[in-house]
């Protein structure tokens, strides 16, 4: 247990334990509290400048908040939560915005891109090797005895 | 001839971040028109929820949306803490003398200062809803006041209005569709 | 006057700018050697204009003169005299002004350094970065003059600076972001001359090289300071919020990594040379769309400038010009004839063409999820909001992928690196990292349970290991395991261990802190105590202070650990009396393992107050990594092969490849 102390978090850390003090949000049940931390981080302020429900201290985001804790009390699951806000406020407040026909190219293209970029690599790579084995092997050496004269000809400037 | 064709198709190739950024800069440009923080109305064409809440001038007397539904009606969203209402409380007042039919929903205020408000500056709500919590704002997706809906007489939101409605809104974006619904009642 | 005379020095700067563009260029055609030297001292008659106009705005300031516009909006008498001289650049046309600054402060280094250069290529180079200068001198004058004056009554007091960036951090932080957004127009001017003059040798990589790197360590050095300074004075204890305006510092700065290694390619073996240039035009580009961005008001962020459609105008027309005009140049000109030289199976060409590939998809996908709600909008499909969470699911896993080619960086070498060879290197290292990662984590909770034992921290800790220890593996080979061999390692090779390494310690603190991040949100009496994370915390009371400009609350909380107190932390709520605003300042106990943070959240009533705890595991290691990272860049730019005119031969061979050789 030595490296107990290098690690500086010794007790448990998932809870925290209370003298005196009150959760500022009480549920009934303390699992709610992970999927509250959740929803409000990941939905928005819908009148402030990009910030989550979680961070923002505008009166709305505060209301928010306590309607997400009533919602989560009722044994509403997230979809339904979400889908409750969402038919108020719109999609807007979705930082994680769903995959329907407005986004399938914000979710589809980076996968995409990846794909692409990589076959291009690949492609790239196995186009120099075709090109080795293609050519006599003197008009290579040849050549890249040129290019390195050039080059250090180059350096010497 | 293959050589030739292969550079054509590199050279061609070299066209595309060219592409990509003209399609870029037309999207830049036409969102210059757009105001990002205006949230789109989910409720437009949605009937007006459902609410019980006491009145603003009469603890006692609890209103719900029947109240609200039955005739062309401009439902506004306001509160003595909102600076902007106070701009709009004149044209307000100027709507409601020319007979049109104003609810008020006193949002997240206080009843005393709420009413002293009116009384000095003219009430032009037939009724007004106090709603002090803010339940009935959210299902309405309130983020801010002033508000103003407009709803035809059964009921349905017809438009939304984020923000001050003073002569140039009403007229482009009221006015119109108000006439209409009124024709439509009679 | 003074005011008068910054202005007239910014219009003297736009002519000088003027002539810099277009003299050299017209002389590198018709062969004018007179007309091509004329650049190198406009260069230098610029930078002294506008550092002339910009020390008459500082002035303004400094003397409270409030009869200038930009200096009653963001400033008053009784700002402390430090944040005087940053509110110069705190709003729009301030830091503008240093934004032209510095570029203009980048040409002129350019001039001074461009000796051994061939003066065709100086001059080209020049008269390009006349032309950016040009386009900024004008956007000032035409559209955010901040000389503007407020006559004929000034006010008597001005309004104030935002409280939020009255604070060291906007002291330090927009110059060493501007120092690297604007240092990338040096690459962008080489590779325009380059297009040009059709000459694509390694010459102009060479060149370019030690420029890429510079403007690397200044842009990595700012973000990282941005992202402390939001951590520590957004109150949150938040660090990285994918904020439009972050992203636009970070999409320049994943296009300049794939620049700097693709150079590497280019120089060495004239490898990718369109890739090159098309890189060093797109970073540059960013680096101009994250100005669009940031002033044009088109999105909406936490930290976006006061907008103004006119400017977005201008600055779409600029960038329109800039970088519609170079790609045009690129399409048309670009090299399309594939390179004589060639590389086969897993080597160093191989593995820089795979990490482009993973830094510029991160790039394409911070840039989709950046602008699709304004395409959503444009396209009329809805308001859709894009945030942390879909940056996150994609970004996790690129730099995942990232990480692991990574480890392999140092035992690449160029043309053919056997795959064999490269996977019995890896077997120690894998071992290592996997035993270390599963076990590490056991030793992190005090009471072992399936719930507490975190998938992150093991994803996390093999990762990082996996970097260290291949790099230290190659470190130990290249050495033979002799001290005294070290010191012949090149300062290049020393600058690519220590910035894969600082990725590793970044990497470290994202990781660890997200998975063992502990928070607890309480409202608290005098006296009430609270455990977290195993640390307890006693409120002690509120009491008001009196600030220079502003009145606090200000909090006190003893934290203690096994008994012993071991810090007092006041976390304060400020109100500024200029403004009204009020500000959460926290209290941080930092060290390297762990951060202990206090915000002071709203008054409850009887004393009441609500207040948020954390203590946030490894997360100095998020900016200590940032540093490592710039330091590594740093080492690479001092290389000795920079300096030298005649180079060592052949020493990409023997000293057993290095990526920035």
């Amino acid at each position: 247990m030595r490296l107990r102390w290098s690690m500086g978090l010794a007790v448990a850390l998932f809870t925290s334990v209370l003298f005196g003090s009150e959760n500022l949000v009480e549920f009934s049940d303390e699992s709610l509290r992970s999927r509250y931390q959740t929803l409000i981080t990941e939905l928005r302020c819908p009148k402030c400048q990009n910030q989550n429900l979680a961070d923002s201290n505008a009166p709305i985001s505060k209301d928010l908040r306590e309607e997400i804790q009533r919602m989560l009390e009722q044994k509403m699951s997230d979809r339904e939560i979400k889908y409750h806000l969402t038919s108020r406020y719109s999609e807007f407040i979705l930082y994680r915005p769903d995959v329907n026909k407005t986004t399938y190219l914000l979710w589809g293209s980076p996968f995409a891109i990846l794909l692409i970029g990589l076959l291009a690599a690949l492609r790239l790579n196995r186009r120099n090797k075709i090109d080795v084995g293609s050519l006599d092997k003197t008009v290579i050496d040849q050549e890249s005895r040129i290019a390195e004269l050039l080059k250090s000809g180059e350096d010497d400037k | 001839m293959k050589v030739v064709g292969g550079l054509f198709l590199n050279r061609l190739a070299l066209f595309l971040p060219l592409v990509l950024f003209a399609a870029l800069t037309i999207v830049l440009l036409l969102g210059l028109d757009k105001d990002p923080s205006e949230l789109p109305s989910v409720l437009v064409g949605e009937p007006f929820p459902s609410f019980s809440l006491p009145a603003l001038h009469d603890a006692d007397k609890t209103l719900d949306e029947r109240d609200v539904i039955g005739e062309v009606v401009l439902v506004n969203i306001w509160a003595t803490w909102c600076f902007a209402c106070r701009i709009e409380h004149a044209m307000l007042n100027q709507l409601a003398e020319q007979g049109v039919k104003v609810i008020g929903l006193n949002y997240k205020d206080n009843r005393e200062a709420a009413i002293t408000w009116l009384n000095e500056r003219g009430d032009p709500y037939a009724f007004s809803v106090f709603d002090e919590r803010g339940r009935l704002g959210i299902d309405l997706g309130v983020y801010g006041a002033p508000e103003t809906y407009l709803l035809d007489a059964t009921g349905t939101i017809r438009h939304r209005r984020v923000g001050v409605v003073d002569d140039r809104v009403w007229n482009n974006e009221f006015r119109d569709l108000y006439a209409q619904l009124m024709a439509v009642q009679r | 006057m003074t005011v008068e005379l910054g202005h007239i020095a910014l219009i003297i700067a736009l002519c000088l700018a003027c002539i810099q563009a277009v003299v050299p260029m017209v002389g590198s055609f018709s062969g004018y050697t007179h007309w091509m030297r004329v650049g190198h001292s406009m260069a230098v008659g610029q930078f002294v204009f506008v550092a002339l106009s910009f020390a008459c705005l500082t002035a303004a300031f400094i003397q409270d003169d409030f009869s200038v516009a930009y200096v009653a909006n963001n400033s008053n008498t009784l700002l402390p005299l430090q944040f005087k001289i940053s509110a110069v650049w705190g709003a729009h046309e301030g830091s503008l002004l240093l934004w032209a600054l510095i570029l203009s402060g980048w040409s002129t280094a350019v001039a001074l350094c461009s000796g051994k250069l061939p003066l065709i290529l100086s001059a080209r180079v020049l008269s390009v970065l006349g032309a950016i200068s040009v386009g900024f001198a004008l956007f000032l004058l035409l559209t955010s003059n901040p000389f503007d004056r407020i006559l004929p009554i000034p006010p008597l007091e001005g309004g104030d600076l935002n409280p939020l960036l009255q604070d060291f951090g906007l002291i330090v932080h927009p110059p060493m972001l501007y120092m690297g957004y604007v240092g990338f127009s040096v690459p962008f001017a080489f590779a325009i001359a380059a297009l040009i003059g059709g000459q694509f040798d390694s010459a102009w990589a060479r060149w370019s090289r030690p420029w890429i790197n510079i403007a690397w360590v200044f842009l990595t050095i700012g973000i990282s300071l941005g992202s402390w300074w939001a951590y520590y004075e957004l109150g949150w204890g938040g660090w990285w919020f994918w904020d439009p305006v972050e992203n636009a510092s970070f999409m320049p700065w994943l296009a300049g990594t794939a620049l700097m290694h693709s150079i590497a390619a280019t120089e060495k073996r004239g490898v990718f040379r369109s890739w090159t240039l098309l890189l060093a035009i797109l970073t540059f580009s960013l680096s101009l769309l994250g100005t669009f961005l940031v002033r044009s008001g088109i999105l909406t962020s936490v930290h976006a400038f006061a907008s103004d459609p006119e400017r977005g105008i201008f600055i779409l027309i600029f960038l329109g010009i800039v970088v519609g005009g170079s790609l045009l140049l690129f399409a048309l000109r670009g090299p399309t004839m594939r390179s004589v030289t060639t590389y086969s199976g897993w080597s160093r060409e191989t593995m820089l063409l795979i990490n482009n590939v993973f830094l510029v998809s991160s790039m394409a996908m911070i840039l989709i999820g950046t602008l699709y709600p304004l395409l959503a909008d444009v396209l009329d499909m809805g308001k859709i909001s894009v945030g942390p969470p879909y940056f996150n699911i994609f970004f996790v896993p690129l730099m995942s992928g990232l990480m692991i080619c990574l480890g392999f960086a140092g035992f690449t070498r160029w043309k053919n690196t056997e795959g064999r060879a490269l996977l019995h290197k890896g077997v120690i290292p894998s071992i290592v990292s996997l035993v270390m990662a599963f076990v590490l984590p056991m030793f992190m909770v005090d009471k072992l349970s399936w719930s507490n034992y975190s998938l992150t921290a093991v994803v996390t800790l093999l990762l990082v290991l996996w970097v260290v220890t291949m790099s230290l593996e190659d470190l130990w080979l290249k050495s033979r395991g002799k001290l005294s061999s070290l010191r012949g390692l090149s300062g290049s090779y020393w600058g690519m261990l220590v910035a894969h390494i600082g990725l590793a310690v970044c990497a470290l603190g994202v990781g660890l802190s997200t998975a063992y991040d502990a928070q607890t949100d309480l409202r608290m009496l005098p006296g009430d105590k609270t455990e977290l994370g195993g640390y307890q915390f006693q409120f002690v009371g509120v009491e008001r202070v009196q600030g220079p400009n502003f009145i606090a609350y200000r909090g006190n909380v003893e934290v203690k650990s096994g008994g012993e107190l071991i810090v007092r932390l006041s976390p304060e709520k400020r109100n500024y009396t200029s403004g009204g605003q009020v500000m959460t300042e926290a209290d941080i106990d930092g060290q390297l393992h762990r951060d202990l943070y206090v915000s002071l959240g709203e008054p409850l009533g009887n004393q009441a107050w609500a207040i948020r705890f954390q203590v946030k595991p490894f997360v100095r290691c998020i900016w200590l990594g940032g540093l490592l990272i710039g330091l590594g860049g740093l080492l690479a730019a001092l290389d000795k092969r920079y300096r030298r005119r005649r180079l060592r031969k052949g020493a990409d061979e023997s000293s057993g490849g290095l990526v920035f050789e």
